[in-house]
């Protein structure tokens, strides 16, 4: 079976929420769309306050090449354009809208295209135009993956449906659900590829999902599936890409340098909703999961909704929760508020009675190596976490470490339960600011 | 709700194993072969690892007090340093060096370098070279008054030395004099698989070791066919004890697996030295120690290749 070298087995827990089919959940009063839900530059609201707006309306337009557009999933109002917290704690320029509960939508949406009809071109602008971006968790722009510099050099599409954060459970969900629209919206990006092969990537612990989906794309051509062993990080994507292809990509290549795209099942069901439905992305599927909530659940969810109308929507929780985490356990960000906006990187919600974290003690390290083991990228975590600890720049350089991928094997491998990722995450930007100095000061000496 | 609430950064959950279930199952490997040696050497050889381990504890605390510092002994590795040292005593042995032996190797070689982790060379072993100097006549003195049987005070390699033919199946299973611990390789062997099997130790090291070390001796020694020879220095000398339980000590050893393998061999070829052309025939303890001082080294020129950096 396909797989990547080193990598941990965690925890599934994806049994607790697995056989729960997406409800769709009602949008509430107000919506709050964050102009900075993806990588690169932030959108440029378009819109003012007191005007009207209608469901799949541009409301923040990407500013320039490097950004995405976000839109407003319901019509309405905008009540104000303020700063508003989001996920990632931080404060970012927001639209508020008032929702009139109409759902009154732009002209020509959700009605039907043949993707063979379009040209390449008229297909990226609807992918651009329908705000997309990767609904796994990086959040990258979807339109300029698709505009590599040569598309005929790609000869594979893979789609990640490896899922291999524990507990998440909503492309497992789509996976089963909306398999033809995966499978459609594979053939739609093929378009865009001549040489390519597509390849629907499933880990072996969703069987059931890669029989699905086998069995669908059997009379597609180019398109086939590709069974993987249940490993974390499986789904990321220079892991999936080396067990699939046997290709490599250090930190400083796409994907494309080695022939490849990779989107995750949820991008490609919305990239196939945008250019076949005229349906932009106005929705995030959602897995709400962990001890804290009376029920699980996963859930369609119109974007900008807040966390706590999406919580009501499932009866609520038991206890009052001691975490809660955005996303999954191993790189999930952990919250503190529930007043947030569902963003287009909410993976998922996880609430937990207690912390399981709160209870370990640290001891020194002991150099056992397990981090070693652990790491899928090959570094020395231990040797890296001791020159973080003193800034040491040069030795983190000469070890790697700005190959690491944050994917947290490392801290979650560690007998001493060091917090080794954290330093890292640290180290990532503060080398590239020392580097940045370095050559500033060369540059003037 | 939101005072209580917990934002450490990710992963947010964490594997089982801790240091100290690591730490005890060194423990547990290493109780067949304490076990044996108590049976077979009687009363003195439990106290001497009673003792051992209590020293190792009492020092620890009184360090960690005397410092104010929070105690350390719930990682259990001084219990694993006390017994190790105890397992590398002569059984006869005054009670007052395997205690000056056990406050040395946790004061010095290992507190005072920053505790568990910190110290570069193996506390247990830095413990038994400082008896084997300070005290080399005890040290040395293999005879045992305790035992019904009445042991010859040379240890199987200075027969090997001295070319005599020894009785392979007493070394296996450790009815020879030597120390309390190292005497049967049976009941080594039997703590070395459970920590294999606990994914507790990497093979590469004692593997490597073990085989660079015979293939020397074969190739330098003029007993190349002489399998009782070969044989002989395989499970004597504390070889296997030294393969499996000391070379492995996770702090003094490499963390690369180009350095585990490279340490193996470097660990051979000295005790080859040592054994077929040095003067002390127990040898292993300098040997790891030399070793452990050369680690940095290993491993700094051994740092693998990142993931899609190789070749580069």
């Amino acid at each position: 079976m396909l797989t990547f070298k080193h990598g941990v087995h965690p925890i599934d827990k994806k049994e607790l929420s697995k056989d729960k089919s997406i409800k769709i959940v009602k949008p509430g009063k107000t919506l709050v769309f964050p102009m900075q839900q993806h990588i690169g530059a932030k959108a440029k609201p378009i819109v003012k306050v007191s005007d009207k707006v209608l469901l799949g309306q541009i409301i923040g337009e990407a500013d320039g090449p490097f950004s995405a557009n976000v839109l407003s999933t319901v019509s309405g109002k905008v009540v104000a354009i303020e700063n508003r917290m989001t996920v990632s704690g931080q404060s970012v320029e927001s639209i508020v809208i008032e929702n009139d509960e109409k759902d009154d939508a732009i002209t020509g949406y959700g009605i039907e295209r043949d993707y063979n009809s379009l040209s390449n071109e008229e297909i990226i602008k609807i992918v651009k135009d329908a705000g997309i971006v990767g609904l796994g968790g990086a959040c990258f722009p979807t339109h300029i993956k698709l505009t590599p510099k040569d598309p005929s050099k790609i000869d594979y599409v893979l789609v990640n449906g490896a899922e291999c954060e524990p507990y998440l459970t909503s492309d497992y969900r789509l996976m089963i659900e909306e398999t033809e629209s995966i499978v459609k919206g594979l053939e739609c990006i093929l378009k865009l590829f001549p040489n390519a092969k597509g390849i629907i990537c499933v880990e072996d612990n969703k069987k059931d999902a890669y029989e699905k989906l086998t069995s669908a794309c059997s009379s597609v051509s180019n398109i086939e599936t590709a069974l993987l062993k249940t490993k974390y990080p499986q789904g990321g994507e220079r892991q999936l890409i080396y067990a699939v292809t046997g290709r490599k990509l250090n930190v400083s290549m796409l994907p494309a340098d080695v022939g490849c795209l990779v989107d995750n099942v949820d991008t490609v069901i919305s990239i196939y909703n945008a250019v076949c439905k005229s349906i932009p992305l106005i929705r995030r599927i959602m897995t709400l999961s962990g001890d804290a909530f009376k029920e699980t659940a996963n859930l369609n969810v119109r974007l900008g909704m807040n966390y706590n109308e999406v919580i009501d929507a499932v009866s609520g929780f038991k206890v009052e929760p001691k975490k809660m985490i955005s996303g999954g356990p191993m790189m999930g960000l952990p919250i503190f508020s529930l007043d947030m906006p569902v963003s287009k990187n909410s993976s998922a919600l996880l609430a937990f009675e207690k912390d399981s974290l709160s209870n370990i003690k640290q001891t020194n390290c002991i150099n056992c190596g397990r981090c070693v083991e652990a790491c899928p990228i090959n570094l020395l975590p231990t040797r890296m976490f001791k020159a973080a600890k003193v800034d040491n720049f040069e030795e983190y350089i000469k070890l790697n470490g700005l190959e690491c991928i944050m994917c947290g094997s490392c801290s979650y491998a560690c007998p001493a339960k060091l917090p080794l990722t954290p330093y890292f995450t640290y180290m990532r930007v503060a080398t590239k600011n020392y580097l940045t100095n370095k050559k500033e000061k060369e540059t003037k000496a | 709700m939101e005072q209580n609430i917990n934002v450490q950064s990710s992963p947010h959950i964490r594997d089982g194993i801790t240091t100290n279930l690591i730490m005890l199952d060194v423990i547990i490997a290493l109780l067949p072969a304490t076990i044996w040696g108590i049976l077979r050497f009687g009363i003195n050889a439990l106290i001497v690892v009673v003792v051992s381990i209590i020293t190792a504890i009492f020092s620890e605390t009184i360090f960690n007090i005397i410092l104010k510092r929070q105690n350390t002994i719930n990682d259990l590795s001084c219990i694993v340093t006390g017994l190790i040292l105890a397992l590398n005593m002569p059984p006869n042995i005054p009670i007052f060096i395997p205690i000056v032996g056990v406050i040395f190797a946790i004061v010095v070689a290992k507190m005072l370098f920053g505790g568990l982790g910190q110290n570069f060379i193996n506390p247990a072993l830095a413990g038994r070279c400082f008896c084997h100097i300070s005290f080399a006549a005890f040290m040395n003195n293999f005879t045992s008054e305790m035992s019904v049987d009445v042991y010859t005070s040379a240890t199987p390699l200075a027969i090997l030395k001295e070319g005599q033919e020894i009785n392979l199946l007493d070394l296996i299973f450790g009815y020879i004099p030597g120390t309390i611990g190292e005497i049967s390789v049976v009941c080594l062997l039997l703590g070395a698989i459970y920590l294999i099997a606990k994914k507790v130790i990497d093979i590469k090291i004692p593997i490597t070791y073990i085989v660079t070390c015979i293939v020397f001796i074969m190739l330098f020694s003029n007993k190349t066919t002489n399998t009782n020879y070969i044989l002989g220095e395989l499970f004597s000398g504390g070889l296997i004890f030294g393969a499996f339980f000391m070379a492995t000590d996770y702090v003094t050893a490499p963390i690369t697996p180009l350095g585990k393998i490279l340490y193996g061999i470097l660990l051979g070829v000295l005790t080859g030295i040592f054994r077929l052309y040095g003067k002390t025939t127990e040898s292993i303890s300098y040997v790891i120690l030399i070793s452990n001082l050369l680690v940095p080294l290993i491993e700094s020129l051994t740092i693998p290749n990142a993931f899609g950096r190789e070749g580069k």
